[in-house]
């Protein structure tokens, strides 16, 4: 498989949950209605998962980016 | 072409691990309570430094062996991953100690060994600072390597043993594995060990490569 078309599939990967979250979080509270939605369950503590999966997506995210400024060095410079 | 597919299991493990690790089922244990949780991350953390450190060692071998630098590459940045996850395995374990032990540093002696084998690692980064010549860093550094975790082995792993230590495995205390890892734990514990090695492991993969291409512009 070529490089682009991975980095273009998790590209999507991390936009997807991205979105996932971002939805989640978007939607407002009701105290009157008591929506039993998984991240409302269990203390909410699946809220706490979801921003520590964000913040590690990002981290990697990150690490993704570097990875490409390497590749891309390597290539204007021949290496292998 | 360079591999992608362990990057890219790596991210899944651990967001796995992330998941599973907070929210899956855990033995219910006294004083620990849900900090058994930990055991995906400091511990698994402690075993993949193990294993980083191990391989760097490998590495080393291999440098006096063929005397071809990048062995040494690897070696080095390599062990200057499993030494910054010696550093995070520290610093959780001290905030676990803290909570359950009561004391952010109890004077464990895996504790101490743990300290001891992180300042011998540290004198190994400094030790291949100090020489300008790349052939003669690369073959004091490599013997230094092999003999430092030859050491290290001893201070986390045998000597705590020997004595009393807070740690599992210790004194009188059962291992880790006998009695309070079952096998909901396990299904998280040795995918997590694996996550942490390989996200280690690419760490140092782009430090090696960031070294390639600095020695390439050098010549």
């Amino acid at each position: 498989m070529k490089r682009s078309v991975i980095m273009k599939r998790l590209t999507t990967l991390f936009s997807f949950l991205l979105l996932m979250a971002i939805t989640v979080s978007a939607q407002t509270p009701d105290s009157s209605v008591e929506m039993a939605t998984r991240l409302r369950q269990d203390g909410k503590i699946w809220v706490v998962v979801a921003v520590i999966a964000v913040v590690f997506i990002g981290i990697i995210a990150n690490l993704l980016r570097l990875e490409m400024k390497v590749r891309k060095m390597e290539k204007e410079l021949n290496i292998k | 072409m360079r591999k992608m597919w362990w990057k890219i299991a790596s991210i899944i493990i651990l967001l796995y691990v992330i998941v599973m690790g907070l929210m899956g089922p855990v033995p219910h244990l006294p004083i620990i309570n849900e900090t058994i949780r930990n055991t995906y991350f400091h511990v698994a953390l402690w075993l993949a430094m193990t294993t980083l450190l191990f391989s760097s060692m490998i590495y080393s071998i291999a440098y006096l062996n063929k005397g071809d630098i990048k062995y040494d590459d690897r070696a080095s940045e390599i062990a200057k991953a499993g030494i910054f996850y010696g550093i995070l395995g520290c610093l959780t374990g001290s905030l676990w100690a803290n909570f359950t032990w009561g004391d952010p540093w109890p004077n464990d002696p895996k504790l101490n060994g743990a300290a001891v084998g992180i300042l011998i690692y540290l004198a190994y980064l400094l030790l291949r600072s100090s020489f300008e010549d790349e052939q003669k860093k690369a073959r004091i550094s490599s013997v230094y390597n092999i003999f430092a975790f030859a050491v290290f082995i001893p201070l986390i792993y045998i000597l705590p043993r020997l004595t009393d230590s807070l740690h599992p495995g210790s004194g009188g205390n059962s291992t880790f594995g006998s009695f309070d890892l079952n096998n909901d734990m396990r299904k998280v514990f040795y995918p997590a060990i694996i996550g942490w090695i390989l996200l280690g492991l690419w760490m140092a993969e782009l430090r090696v490569r960031l070294k390639i291409i600095e020695r390439s512009q050098h010549d």
